[in-house]
């Protein structure tokens, strides 16, 4: 494997954080200061798209930044599974960033400027967790994400904000520190390294109960990854603006987490090591019972924002589920499911986001026949809906599709069972509103909107979509989830990279 | 080399000869006392740089005062330890002198700042002279210097409360110093020497008696009054929430950690690491106390409704940090405890002084009144967020460092469970900080307050503008807050020094 000695991560990290002074410089010319983001969000995917040929011919980039004492470096190595996470995060952003300003302006909110500023910074720590080459380096960047995403979600800084808010730094924090930190504690002193290997660095290193113990340290300490009982933090975290539950809690922040979990499965402890563990045939369990849990949840919540997030613990521990089930197919569509979930579940986000500021609904209960005021956003929220249950032909089938095979590989079928019924009850809880929205008459109360001459078919319902500069991204992330069926060669070659590095070397 | 070896001389000399020049010096002018001040602490700052630099490349330096010979004269000895320590605390007072200026003038008032700065002055000395002292006996005097100038310093407060506060430290700190007094009295005894380098080869053979054997528990009592370890911490809380703030400031940063120094030097040095872990099971009792002390002083410094109470607390666990490293006994972890009086010391430091700065500036100490501080004093409270982080041990500042080397130490010596009570106070360090900062920069100002009008009460508008601590005040604690980065980035500079010391220690060196 050639190793290329360069600095390009450290700029793609960078690049979000020189934003930030732009940024605040700016802020008494919302245009100027928007314009910073919207380039330094386009710099950054730029810098990371660079990095992806030398990856696919099998390069890895390297860069130690600085040592702060022997055994605790802060250096970075972009390998497919981190440009796969870099990419998708920071392709995303740019599509938020658009989105954001459509969202924040429209709304009028406060503290714009704080806003936009730790937006980057979460950015900046995203691509930091992506290319760490340690578990030291991962660790502060993951804690970093925490702290900096806390103003995010504390926006309205409403009593009731202060609460959730507390919640998601108690949960994200405190287990970060009680779990993650002991654990890495203890591999530093048994293994004398935190540096990521393709082969695991605790094999050989301490009796299996140990082992496994520190295992359950990680997972627990992952708290990102808003596996049950530890995903309070999430609904919590919905108090936010929509725009952060989409890029942060749909995607940056929680897939953090699950990219955490699968360079502890794949990075630290390696797949075989874990296979003698027994740790395949009892963590897909905790995972699938995840799943089901939290879709049934799911079922019952009347908040639109909350069913997305119930829907999103539960997609999260696809990931999980896929990771530790240990088969080469499972893993793939592990990782898979990371970049097919980050797009149809922005697009759901983005379309909550959307109805918010055109109708100010947030209630399922609500959306009865809004689909002929807001066509298009409610077309992008079918496409995400079908790619959350896993349909073909959108993207959400390829992961179910690798996961599921990846299960008979392991021998699991009651796995298989769970991806069945975990299928259902996502249509169940998707489609009756995607069925209210286009078929269903709008409750009496909405006249409020007389009728125009210009009215079109219906009595009352003139096509009023949330701005274009909200609609356009939300349509440009449901064709993606589209496009990605077609055509997931890259995502899927890289995936194909990583789970060859971690099997065939041995 | 002839400077050098009268320079550990003068880091003693320069400021007791400060302290009788100052009250001369302010009759002609009050202020003149305060330059004295920050000058002499300047000066013993260069000079312990100095020393640190020649004892890690020459070795250890030793002074005869008055060229005695030892064991009969006073011998003063910077090896790589009490080097380290020594620029630690010049530095830390030169820094508080500086901030000293403003607050003083306000706070302590104008009538009794030469008093003020005398006593300073004289607590310097005993500070820097338990530093770099040699001899026991001399040893003493310094612990006495220091503590009667600290107890004035604090009864120097305003409040009623602060002449309890000074008399409970006054008492409480005199048992400490006749239980130190008394036991070098029982060394003189057995050994009739005075001497550090002298009684450790002398007691080798005796280390069976009684007399040395009480000897050292009295040591190690008396000296744990004077750092408040738990559970002899009562004095602590009323003395360094109760003294102006500039003192809670080096009470906490430098009178407590040259105490745990004396000890570190008697454990180690007078005595040899045989004798403190292998004949004596000092090490349980340590590592039993200082846990119970990380675990109990943060539960308690939640507890707490006023910034300089929970300052005062936090000292606490963060003393028995320092302990437990001692008490684990190996190279990482005495490492770790070294490296944590430099970063407790610069921390605490700085957090009192802004404590101070928020009273100077807004005359609040409760906690639940800070809401809006963000705002209105934007780079104080920057600073007090670095801080507050590294007290709680965030990667990429020191206080990280610090935790690390003790939580890999209390692994290397087979004592995991020291890790989940690092880590619990972590986590109660993360929710009385968390608290604060939150306060500070999202906490809404009370409803009544946000709807007057733009005409009512001259206080909700100020709470609304940048009303900055005076430049004075602000540079130190940024300068500390900075240091708090830099050694939590740039850890292998102090860590090379504190691996060092920590070394020396070990291999019962002096």
């Amino acid at each position: 494997m050639d190793i290329i000695q360069s600095a390009a991560p450290i700029y793609a990290i960078i690049v979000s954080l020189i934003a930030v002074a732009f940024i605040g410089i700016s802020r008494r010319h919302p245009n100027v200061r928007e314009f910073c983001t919207i380039a330094a969000s386009v710099i950054k995917f730029s810098i990371v798209a660079s990095m992806l040929p030398a990856i696919l011919d099998g390069k890895v980039i390297e860069y130690t930044l600085l040592t702060v004492v022997p055994g605790l470096d802060i250096s970075f190595k972009v390998d497919a599974l981190g440009i796969f996470f870099a990419l998708m995060a920071s392709f995303l952003w740019i599509i938020t960033s658009f989105y954001s300003i459509g969202y924040v302006r429209s709304l009028n909110e406060h503290a714009q400027t704080r806003y936009f500023i730790c937006f980057a910074l979460s950015l900046s720590s995203v691509l930091g967790i992506a290319f760490s080459a340690n578990l030291f380096t991962l660790f502060i960047f993951y804690e970093a994400l925490t702290l900096v995403t806390y103003p995010l979600v504390i926006h309205k800084q409403t009593p009731e904000a202060a609460r959730k808010a507390k919640i998601y730094l108690t949960y994200l924090l405190g287990t970060s520190i009680a779990f993650q930190l002991s654990a890495i504690f203890i591999t530093y002193y048994i293994s004398g390294t935190l540096d990521f290997s393709n082969n695991g660095i605790l094999s050989g290193t301490g009796s299996d109960a140990l082992l496994i113990v520190i295992f359950i340290l990680f997972m627990a300490g992952i708290t990102k990854a808003a596996m049950m009982p530890l995903h309070a933090w999430l609904p919590a975290a919905m108090v936010a603006p929509t725009p952060v539950s989409a890029l942060l809690h749909a995607v940056a922040v929680v897939k953090a987490g699950v990219f955490t979990v699968l360079k502890i499965v794949l990075h630290v402890f390696g797949i075989d090591l874990l296979s003698q563990l027994g740790i395949g045939t009892v963590f897909p369990y905790i995972a699938a019972f995840t799943i089901i849990t939290a879709s049934i949840i799911a079922l019952t919540q009347d908040n639109l924002k909350l069913r997305l997030a119930y829907s999103t613990v539960s997609q999260l521990s696809y990931v999980i589920l896929g990771a530790t089930l240990l088969s080469q197919s499972a893993i793939i569509g592990s990782i898979m499911h990371m970049v097919l979930h980050a797009f149809g579940k922005i697009t759901l986000f983005f379309t909550a986001g959307a109805i918010y500021v055109a109708a100010h609904k947030t209630k399922v209960s609500e959306l009865n026949g809004i689909g002929r005021q807001m066509p298009f956003t409610m077309a992008a929220f079918t496409i995400g809906a079908l790619s959350m249950i896993g349909i073909p032909p959108v993207g959400g089938f390829i992961s179910k599709w690798y996961i599921g095979i990846g299960s008979i590989e392991a021998g699991q079928l009651i796995i298989l069972a769970v991806i069945a019924v975990s299928t259902i009850l996502n249509a169940w809880y998707f489609m009756p509103i995607v069925y209210a929205a286009f078929f269903k008459e709008p409750e009496s109360e909405h006249h409020a909107t007389p009728p125009t001459p210009h009215g079109g078919v219906g009595s009352e319902s003139k096509i009023h979509e949330a701005p274009a500069f909200m609609v356009i991204p939300l349509l440009i992330t449901a064709i993606g989830t589209l496009i990605l069926f077609f055509a997931p060669s890259v995502f899927l070659d890289l995936a194909k990279m990583v789970v060859a590095a971690a099997t065939g070397v041995n | 080399m002839a400077l050098t070896e009268i320079l550990p001389g003068l880091v003693t000399v320069i400021p007791l000869i400060s302290s009788i020049i100052i009250p001369i010096a302010g009759m002609i002018n009050r202020l003149y006392s305060w330059h004295i001040v920050v000058a002499a602490t300047f000066a013993c700052f260069l000079i312990s740089l100095f020393l640190l630099n020649s004892v890690l490349n020459y070795g250890t330096i030793s002074y005869w005062f008055g060229g005695w010979q030892p064991p009969w004269g006073i011998e003063y000895v910077i090896d790589s330890f009490s080097g380290f320590v020594l620029v630690i605390m010049s530095f830390i007072s030169f820094m508080i002198a500086i901030s000293a200026g403003e607050y003083v003038k306000k706070q302590v008032g104008e009538e009794r700042m030469v008093l003020f700065y005398t006593l300073y002055m004289l607590l310097v000395t005993g500070a820097l002279g338990i530093v770099t002292t040699g001899d026991m006996f001399n040893l003493y005097i310094f612990l006495e210097i220091a503590s009667l100038s600290g107890y004035a310093l604090v009864a120097i407060g305003k409040k009623r409360a602060a002449l309890v506060a000074s008399y409970n430290y006054l008492i409480l700190g005199t048992i400490g110093a006749v239980l130190v007094l008394l036991a070098i009295g029982f060394l003189y005894m057995v050994t009739g020497t005075l001497n550090m380098a002298d009684l450790n080869t002398r007691l080798a053979d005796l280390y069976h008696s009684r007399v040395v054997l009480v000897a050292f528990a009295l040591f190690i009592i008396g000296f744990s009054i004077k750092f408040a370890l738990f559970p002899l911490h009562a004095w602590l809380l009323g003395a360094h929430s109760e003294a102006p703030s500039v003192i809670s400031s080096i009470l906490a940063a430098v009178v407590l950690k040259v105490s745990a120094y004396a000890m570190i030097r008697v454990m180690f040095s007078v005595f040899s690491v045989e004798f403190s872990f292998d004949i004596l099971p000092s090490a349980e009792i340590l590592l039993a106390l200082s846990s119970i002390a990380i675990i109990v002083g943060a539960v308690q410094t939640l507890a707490q409704t006023t910034l300089k109470r929970m300052l005062a607390y936090s000292s606490i666990g963060q003393m028995g940090y320092i302990v437990l490293g001692v008490a684990l006994a190996n190279q990482i972890a005495l490492t770790g405890s070294l490296i944590h009086i430099l970063n407790h010391a610069i921390m605490k430091g700085a957090l009192f002084l802004i404590a101070g700065s928020i009273i100077y500036k807004t005359g609040i100490y409760n906690l639940s009144e800070l809401k809006g501080l963000g705002k209105k004093m934007p780079l104080s409270m920057a600073a007090f967020t670095i801080c507050g982080l590294s007290m709680i041990g965030v990667p990429l500042t020191a206080g990280f460092v610090s935790k690390w080397y003790i939580a890999v130490g209390s692994l290397d010596a087979g004592m995991w469970y020291f890790v989940p009570v690092l880590l619990i106070s972590s986590l109660i360090g993360a929710v009385y900080f968390g608290r604060v900062i939150h306060n500070v920069y999202f906490a809404q100002e009370p409803e009544h307050e946000r709807h007057k009008g733009q005409n009512t009460d001259i206080k909700t508008f100020k709470s609304k503008i940048r009303d900055e601590a005076p430049i004075g005040m602000l540079i130190p604690t940024l300068i500390l807050a900075g240091l708090c980065i830099f050694f939590g980035i740039a850890a292998s500079i102090p860590v090379s020094i504190a691996e060092k010391a920590a070394n020396m220690l070990l291999m019962g060196g002096m």
